[in-house]
């Protein structure tokens, strides 16, 4: 195989090269030749295809993510905004918080432990990359239907990888969802959530500044792994013998990023980093363009210098590699020496492969040939930027018409029962403990709140008692009935979760899992998506730090449910003003804060009773949401709440539900009179929650409520061992454990 | 006389860091070890924290046992120095010999985290006197190989002796022999443990504070020393 170097591109202008086989349009292609007056060398053209990728250039979502950042609502806490390689928020106190959200959908499916596994690597790192601590981790899943033996296959890997590699990595998995839908069938979506913590002085970004600053890359050795269309590029041009296989799902290993970890942190704790990136997908070309791209000067790479695992591959495979657990800094040469005897304390390989220079071009030589000679910007971004066509589906209407409120309902005090028992069992609503229990969340010893409580929940500082609160929630279900609607009800869920718990929320992350961009419907769904979630995060005053794009995901012509997962990250002064969601003491009282009213289409209900999805998802209002959400806040703060828990999937019976198994009480409640029990029990009515109450708090608590006009009933009292829904029905807590407990150990222990 | 208990770090140590709050919670001066140096500091007692020390990618412990710290730590715990190993720590006591058994992968081979119910059954030990005999506390337990087995006549020699220092009760969660949750040594002063008392020491991160009396157990015996 011959070295395609600059100079050969210009004196063999003409050879054909498999841009299509890359992935890269003709136009594309077309379009690289006029950037660059010559055709790419094979390794300028394994970088533009990777960096040109939907997933690297979010070419089909750049136009409607815009809408982030053009709606942004006031927000003095935002430090550092979507760009980077995650958003950054002021908490106060002098720390910073920086969180994304991330999918790892397709690696998963192909191979759940490691993709999984390399997906917490992969997000942990854009934490640390910020110059923060990671302090915890959070998994949002969906799987396809629970009993279906594919998703015996893939959850048990996926929750195996999640746990293998975070626990390796000593971070606390805190909260997170696990959702089972026909739907996610063969696109099983695996997304992973990090937090980060930092003093405000220490925010550190990607960019090479300053000429003459080395560029090392530390931390694992770069191996055939993760390398997706690169084989093609090898083999078809330059190789007869037939394409080198090199498998696409990268391996991860936890103990090499836990060294990454340690070390990077005290590299930034001796300030010898002047700009910092980390290697995830399209590696190597993605860090050198991208920090040459932000910075100031140029970037001059030697290419044959990267330590190998594998000396057989090519300069190009070395540039697409996705090999794990490596990290990109740039540094002043004082500190050189400095930053190797770390690198060394650690175990950690450390070498000089480059240097920031005066120019604009990024270029790379391999022994002594350059190979490479881009304008970075063109590279990390510039890329193209599409408007594909969007359409409102045909069949929209029909789903809208097909309203879950005419489905028959429980008439008997026995068949509301048997709901109940059906819905808590029911694999969405059952207890995930199977699952969460494979995760450690006791690690690092500041975690206040965990899974099942509504929000994860760690403290920052020991001192002063500060911490933040995070949430995620998507209903896949609402969203496929009304975009728009669905996903303001998914930041409205996070964002009631964060409040619950006694958190003020403060910013947002999205995960946005779509099905193909090229189907019109597709890009319908997520244009209405995003224009909700944008418009919603306006009237909160929550702005998008950040997030991620996950196009692709379906079978044939059949999409996945729109399903944008929104993580809502909040703040609270002191952790030990938490509010739990069990029902910890007896005698207190229940009050139900907000509306109910009669909204069963896209319920669990209608799903769990009659496999059903149709209609239009409940209401939202936002007005509302903010409302609630300081009544929490306050009630919280002021000690006046014991527990409290947010409505949502499976409504007023899950959640009362919830509360009494998890603190252990029982519950009289009585329903309103003025609402059919179905509805009253299983409507998911947002904008609501149920607060317990010392006695002596009610008043205060409902005049506080009466005075800021929200909606607050008195429904019950914590009392005994029963669940008893007065005049309808009782139920037995450890009847309602049985069934709320075997589900998930039946299936998959 | 403040206690220095040292807190040895190997490489993919993670509860390195709280045992160290415990250490300071329950009153006493914490020193990071680094497993490289084999200097001890001269501290009063040395905890080996939980973890994945090098990935535990070849047996549990059975690499981290070579670390010349462990040279340090083996000499002087032979000659009496109070040595505490939780989890990881456990397992590499046991690569060391200081203790006997070994740890084997959990019997329903999943990572198990769970808040663990256990009965202390000897309170003779440096580490455990601060409890009441047959006192019952529920501290957390994370681990993927903790099921702790033996050899039926060390696993007798060890009841004989009084060296199970901790049972697990309710539940055994890993198919440890006997429900054995933490030895010791025959002097007493070594003693492993599977479950994780630092994560038990204050009441808003831990599900009780039940853990803290391993950490000020040590103080004790070594002021009264």
């Amino acid at each position: 195989m011959s070295l395609d170097t600059v100079k050969n591109a210009l004196e063999h202008p003409d050879v054909e090269q498999p841009f299509a086989e890359l992935g890269l349009k003709p136009d594309e292609y077309t379009r690289i030749r006029e950037i660059l007056g010559r055709r790419p060398t094979s390794s300028e053209l394994a970088m533009y295809s990777v960096m040109w990728s939907e997933h690297c250039s979010y070419k089909s979502s750049k136009v409607h993510l815009r809408q982030f950042g053009d709606k942004m609502p006031e927000n003095d806490a935002m430090l550092v905004g979507i760009g980077e390689n995650a958003g950054v928020v002021d908490v106060g106190q002098g720390y910073a918080v920086t969180f994304k959200v991330e999918s790892h959908n397709h690696p998963s499916y192909v191979e759940p432990y490691q993709g999984a596994a390399t997906g917490i690597g992969g997000i942990v790192r854009d934490i640390l990359a910020m110059g923060a601590r990671p302090v915890a981790v959070m998994d949002p899943l969906r799987f396809g239907a629970a009993e279906h033996p594919d998703t015996r296959r893939v959850l048990p890997g996926v929750v195996a990888g999640i746990g293998g590699y975070g626990n390796c990595l000593g971070l606390p998995n805190i909260g997170g969802e696990i959702v089972f839908d026909p739907c996610y069938q063969g696109n099983p979506l695996v997304n992973a959530l990090c937090v980060g913590v930092m003093k405000h002085e220490d925010i550190h970004l990607a960019q090479a500044s300053g000429a003459g600053n080395l560029v090392i890359l530390y931390g694992a050795r770069t191996g055939g792994d993760g390398i997706g269309g690169v084989s093609v590029l090898a083999s078809e041009t330059f190789d007869a013998d037939g394409p080198a296989k090199r498998p696409a799902v990268q391996v991860g290993d936890p103990f090499q990023e836990k060294l990454l970890i340690e070390c990077t942190l005290e590299l930034f704790r001796e300030h010898l980093v002047a700009g910092i990136q980390d290697l995830g997908g399209a590696g190597l070309s993605c860090a050198t363009s991208e920090l040459a791209s932000a910075g100031s000067g140029g970037m001059r790479v030697e290419l044959d210098t990267v330590p190998l695992r594998d000396h057989t591959l090519s300069p190009e495979e070395i540039l697409m590699s996705e090999s794990q657990e490596r990290m990109c800094a740039v540094v002043e040469p004082a500190h050189v020496a400095r930053f190797m005897e770390i690198c060394d304390k650690w175990d950690v390989i450390a070498t000089v492969v480059g240097e920031v220079t005066e120019g604009d071009r990024l270029e790379i030589f391999w022994h002594g040939e350059q190979i490479v000679d881009v304008p970075p910007r063109t590279v990390a971004h510039e890329g193209p930027v599409y408007e594909r066509p969007y359409a409102r589906p045909q069949w929209q209407d029909t789903l809208q018409a097909d309203a879950a409120e005419r489905l028959p309902r429980p008439g008997t005090a026995d068949e509301l029962k048997a709901a109940l028992l059906d819905l808590v069992a029911s694999p969405n609503l059952a207890d995930k403990s199977w699952v969460t229990d494979q995760y450690d969340r006791y690690v690092l010893g500041n975690t206040v709140l965990a899974q099942p409580e509504d929000s994860g929940m760690v403290r920052i500082d020991e001192e002063t008692g500060l911490g933040v609160a995070l949430a995620t929630d998507g209903n896949g279900r609402f969203c496929k009935l009304d975009p728009y609607t669905g996903a303001q009800l998914a930041l409205a869920e996070a964002y009631r979760n964060v409040a619950t718990t006694g958190a003020r929320p403060l910013a947002v992350t999205d995960c946005l899992n779509f099905g193909s961009p090229e189907d019109p419907a597709v890009m319908w769904q997520f244009a209405e998506t995003t224009r909700g979630l944008a418009d919603a995060c306006q009237v909160l005053g929550t702005p998008v730090t950040g997030g991620n794009v996950s196009f692709y995901n379906q079978t044939g012509e059949t999409a996945i449910h729109p399903t944008p997962v929104v993580g809502v990250l909040g703040v609270i002064d002191d952790v030990e003003r938490r509010t739990p969601v069990g029902f910890a003491e007896e005698g207190q009282i229940i009050l139900l804060l907000g509306d109910t009213h009669e909204e069963l289409s896209g319920s669990a209900w209608a799903q769990v009773a009659h496999d059903h999805l149709g209609g239009l998802p409940p209401r939202v209002d936002l007005e509302r949401e903010r409302l609630l959400a300081e009544i929490l806040i306050a009630g919280s703060r002021d000690g006046m709440v014991d527990a409290a828990h947010d409505l949502a999937d499976g409504g007023l019976a899950q959640a009362l539900v919830e509360a009494c198994l998890t603190g252990g009480h029982g519950a009289r409640v009585v329903l309103a009179e003025d609402l059919d029990p179905t509805v009253a029990l299983f409507s998911e009515s947002a904008g609501r929650a149920i607060v317990a109450v010392p006695r002596s708090e009610e008043m205060r608590f409902s005049d506080m409520c009466k005075v800021r006009g929200l909606p607050c009933a008195r429904i019950g009292v914590v009392d005994g061992d029963t669940l008893d829904f007065q005049g309808h029905f009782t139920v037995a807590l450890d009847e309602l454990r049985t069934a709320h407990e075997r589900t998930l150990k039946a299936l998959f222990g | 006389m403040t206690i220095r208990v040292g807190v040895v770090t190997f490489p993919g140590s993670l509860d390195d860091h709280d045992a160290r709050r415990a250490v300071r919670i329950a009153g006493a001066e914490p020193i990071a070890l680094w497993h490289k140096d084999k200097n001890l500091q001269q501290v009063d007692a040395v905890v080996l924290p939980g973890g994945f020390s090098y990935g535990d990618y070849l047996r549990c412990g059975a690499i981290s046992r070579f670390s010349p710290v462990m040279e340090s730590v083996i000499e002087q715990a032979q000659a009496g120095l109070p040595v505490l190993g939780i989890c990881n720590g456990f397992q590499i006591l046991c690569e060391s010999h200081l203790l006997p058994g070994a740890l084997t992968r959990n019997d329903h081979l999943h990572f198990i985290c769970r808040d663990q119910k256990l009965r202390i059954e000897n309170t003779s030990t440096a580490w455990t006197s601060d409890f009441e005999p047959g006192q019952e506390i529920t501290v957390p337990l994370k681990n993927g190989e903790g099921g702790f087995v033996a050899d039926e006549r060390t696993l007798d020699m060890l009841e004989a002796e009084g060296r199970v220092i901790a049972r697990y009760l309710d539940l055994n969660p890993n198919g440890s022999r006997r429900d054995i949750a933490g030895i010791s040594n025959a002097a007493g002063n070594v003693v492993g443990l599977m479950p994780h008392p630092e994560h038990a020491v204050e009441p808003l991160t831990g599900p009780t504070t039940e853990g803290l009396p391993f950490f000020t157990s040590i103080l004790k015996r070594l002021v009264n020393a």
